[in-house]
């Protein structure tokens, strides 16, 4: 039962005494009876600490908006896996694995993450030698045998300018049988070096977490650091940080919509397209110097303020954004040779998108209901309240119309808010951090949830940050939109997701 | 078909004048520092990348430098003059009463073989995908890369140089040093970002290399955590002697 753990909402904290301990066996049932029961699992990780490991669960209901967490110690080197019955887990079980040193027993895909020794010195979940270098991508990938069967394996260095990864695909001529996605290039050490933090480096480091979604994951630190420090951040504030998630969500909807018509050799769409997501980060760069929006966000508030001039200028761009964006994307499905390339390509069942636990577009493309903005609401959005766009076919046709239908609300809600922000300070000072917490903290970045958890010790010092990235629950669903499809599919697929490798790398 | 036409009418064209008319940047750009002599008495915090060396006068590395929103040092406000891009590393870094530095354009010799037609292979070793998106815009319309001849490939065979982006994690150290020796020489090398250049973020973090300095030879360094699209074509045109 759920009811073992312990209750929490979205940007909250509580004392790591109230989060109850469970027996390792009845933390797992729990686990498995709440993910049957329509919770999924935002964060899954363990304390590397040597022999016994604690472990430590969050779970969120979306229909009430609820959360909760739960804790527990694995004795020994070999945690049993609820992969099989539970494939949301896949990773996060890997990633324990990776991180502690901890064999998970009975995973069907039990193969490194990221390619880096466990922070446990000298336990190694695989028993892989000391001296052995870890070569990055060097692992038994999935193979299917048989007459006529080919491999393409593609990466780390793509042909377009965009963030390293390996691809190994199973073909049959042009039809692929399956995709394997091996990743842990852009292994950064983000999680390892926040250990004892924070410092002054701390919100840099986030901002870059994913540099695309700068201000996705920097709210969820602040949201951590002001729940810590009892903070309250000022409203005027909480609008200027709304407008700036949404114009990054706006900028990134954009600029996939035109690859995904320049996928399909669809030049105007993709020219329009391309130019206009430039248009919107120079929105962003009006609010803060910064095109990604480096430095909007700080704990308490935000760095920068917007006058009634820069208002009005914001408002004159987004009307000439919204009447260019209208155009290429009616233009690109009014055009049927276009559509008929996107639609069934792709596809993603509702009923696979749950059992991985897919997030964001991606997810509500499958028919899923989920959202932070509407199920956790955080800041602005407790406010005001964004319709919910979903597809049903799950297909890139899909994923690119939901893309469209939320960059829409994105434009509605920037407009609304540029004319109704509340007077008042945009920043208060921060307090020093609550010791011997947990904080958790959820916000709807462009990929969908980013999720930021956070222990501190008796000096109100992190003992561990969690960072879970929306890539992390999507990418395998990438792998499973290619089942059956063509490999020259690969290309307007992996646009439809636009997952990030330094995100899920970390 | 009448639609695409007609559309393209409506949105006009589009690819910026610059260089033959200056470009409009936000008013918030935090560009070229200006310093100010550090007398060592005013209430100053330390920049936490090192960037800042109060020592004789004062002094500032563009290299190390994150251009923070709230810069802790006292001594260092920003411009937005653009210009950032240079061609040896020791011409980072800033001093209040020292001169400013541009990139040089290429020798006689590469100008001939690429001042009019230059191909990049583009390796993100660990970048966050801001330094390698804000490349990217380059080769949309509204810049359009392409009329000056610059242009990213995708095999390294078929490139005059290397472009990085990223600190160089430990994971993408080979492959960024093998897709090097793939592009057949003379070569040059781009390091784009402070990643690239030092490590940005990362500097001294263990999973990364602090950038590519010491790695492989620099032609180009393009400052900035990201560089504006304007500072990137900014050092290209210089390099390849289309402004000076």
């Amino acid at each position: 039962m759920i009811a073992a753990a312990h209750s929490m909402y979205n940007g909250s904290s509580a004392p790591v005494s109230a989060i109850p301990e469970l027996p390792l066996d009845r933390f797992l049932e729990t686990i498995m009876d709440a993910t049957g029961h329509g919770w999924r699992v935002i964060a899954y990780f363990g304390l590397p600490r040597g022999v016994a490991t604690p472990l430590y669960c969050l779970l969120a209901e979306d229909a009430e908006g609820r959360l909760a967490a739960m804790r527990t110690v694995c004795e020994g080197d070999c945690l049993p896996s609820l992969t099989p019955a539970c494939p949301q887990l896949h990773l996060f079980e890997r990633e324990i694995a990776e991180q502690c040193g901890l064999a998970i027993e009975g995973h069907p895909w039990f193969k490194p993450v990221r390619f880096h020794r466990s922070w446990v010195p000298g336990r190694d979940a695989w028993q892989r030698p000391a001296d052995d270098p870890l070569t990055v991508g060097v692992m038994e990938f999935f193979q299917v045998a048989g007459d006529e069967v080919h491999e393409v394996a593609v990466g780390p260095v793509h042909a377009g300018i965009i963030e390293p990864g390996h691809f190994r695909f199973q073909c049959h001529g042009e039809e692929v049988f399956h995709l394997e996605i091996s990743l842990g290039f852009q292994h950064r050490g983000i999680e390892r070096r926040l250990i004892g933090g924070p410092d002054l480096k701390t919100l840099r480091q986030m901002e870059v977490v994913a540099g695309d979604t700068t201000i996705g994951h920097a709210l969820a630190h602040c949201m951590l650091m002001e729940t810590l420090g009892q903070v309250k951040v000022p409203p005027r504030a909480q609008v200027l940080r709304g407008i700036a998630l949404e114009l990054e969500r706006l900028a990134n909807h954009t600029g996939d919509i035109g690859a995904i018509a320049g996928d399909t050799g669809y030049l105007p769409t993709a020219s329009f397209c391309g130019r206009i997501r430039g248009d919107i980060l120079n929105m962003t760069a009006v609010l803060c110097g910064s095109r990604f929006g480096r430095g909007v966000v700080t704990p308490g508030g935000t760095v920068f303020d917007l006058d009634a001039a820069r208002c009005d200028d914001l408002l004159k761009r987004l009307q000439a954004v919204r009447r260019d964006l209208t155009d290429a994307v009616e233009l690109m499905r009014s055009t049927p040779s276009v559509m008929a390339r996107l639609e069934g390509t792709g596809t993603v069942s509702r009923e696979v998108a749950l059992e991985l636990g897919l997030v964001g577009p991606a997810a509500r493309a499958s028919g899923l209901k989920r959202d932070v903005r509407v199920d956790h609401p955080f800041g602005i959005y407790r406010m005001t309240h964004l319709p919910l766009a979903t597809g049903f076919h799950g297909d890139v046709c899909a994923r690119a119309a939901v893309r469209w239908q939320e960059a829409e609300k994105s434009l509605d809600f920037v407009e609304e808010q540029l004319q109704q922000i509340p007077t008042g300070g945009h920043r208060t000072d921060s307090c020093p951090l609550a010791a011997n917490q947990l904080a958790v903290a959820l916000t709807e970045g462009w990929r969908g949830e980013v999720c930021h958890v956070v222990l501190t010790d008796d000096q109100g010092r992190f003992v561990r940050y969690k960072i879970v990235d929306p890539s992390f629950h999507n990418w395998q669903g990438l792998a499973m939109a290619l089942r059956g499809q063509q490999i020259s599919d690969f290309p307007l697929c992996n646009k439809s997701f636009n997952l990030s490798y330094c995100g899920s790398d970390l | 078909m009448i639609r695409a036409i007609l559309s393209r009418i409506r949105q006009g064209h589009r690819t910026m004048p610059y260089p033959n008319e200056p470009l409009a940047m936000p008013e918030r750009l935090r560009g070229y520092p200006r310093l100010t002599l550090a007398s060592g008495n005013e209430m100053s915090g330390d920049c936490p990348y090192g960037a800042y060396d109060p020592a004789a006068g004062g002094s500032l590395d563009l290299g190390r430098c994150l251009f923070c929103a709230d810069c802790p040092v006292a001594a260092v406000s920003f411009t937005t003059d653009f210009q950032l891009a240079v061609s040896r590393r020791d011409e980072l870094i800033v001093r209040p009463d020292a001169g400013r530095y541009h990139a040089e354009r290429l020798s006689a010799q590469l100008l001939k073989l690429f001042g009019r037609s230059l191909k990049f292979r583009e390796v993100s070793a660990g970048g966050c995908n801001a330094c390698e998106a804000d490349t990217n815009v380059l080769s949309t319309i509204g810049w359009d890369l392409g009329r000056f001849g610059i242009q990213f490939v995708a095999s390294p065979r078929h490139a005059d140089g290397l472009w990085v982006t990223g600190p160089v994690t430990h994971n993408m150290r080979q492959a960024l040093l093998d897709t090097y020796a793939a592009i057949p020489a003379p070569k040059i090398v781009v390091a784009c970002g402070a990643c690239a250049i030092g490590g940005g973020p990362f500097r001294g973090e263990p999973e990364q290399s602090d950038g590519i300095d010491g790695l492989l030879p620099v032609d180009l360094y393009i400052p900035g955590c990201p560089p504006h699209p304007a500072t990137i074509l900014e050092g290209l045109l210089r390099l390849i002697g289309r402004i000076s």
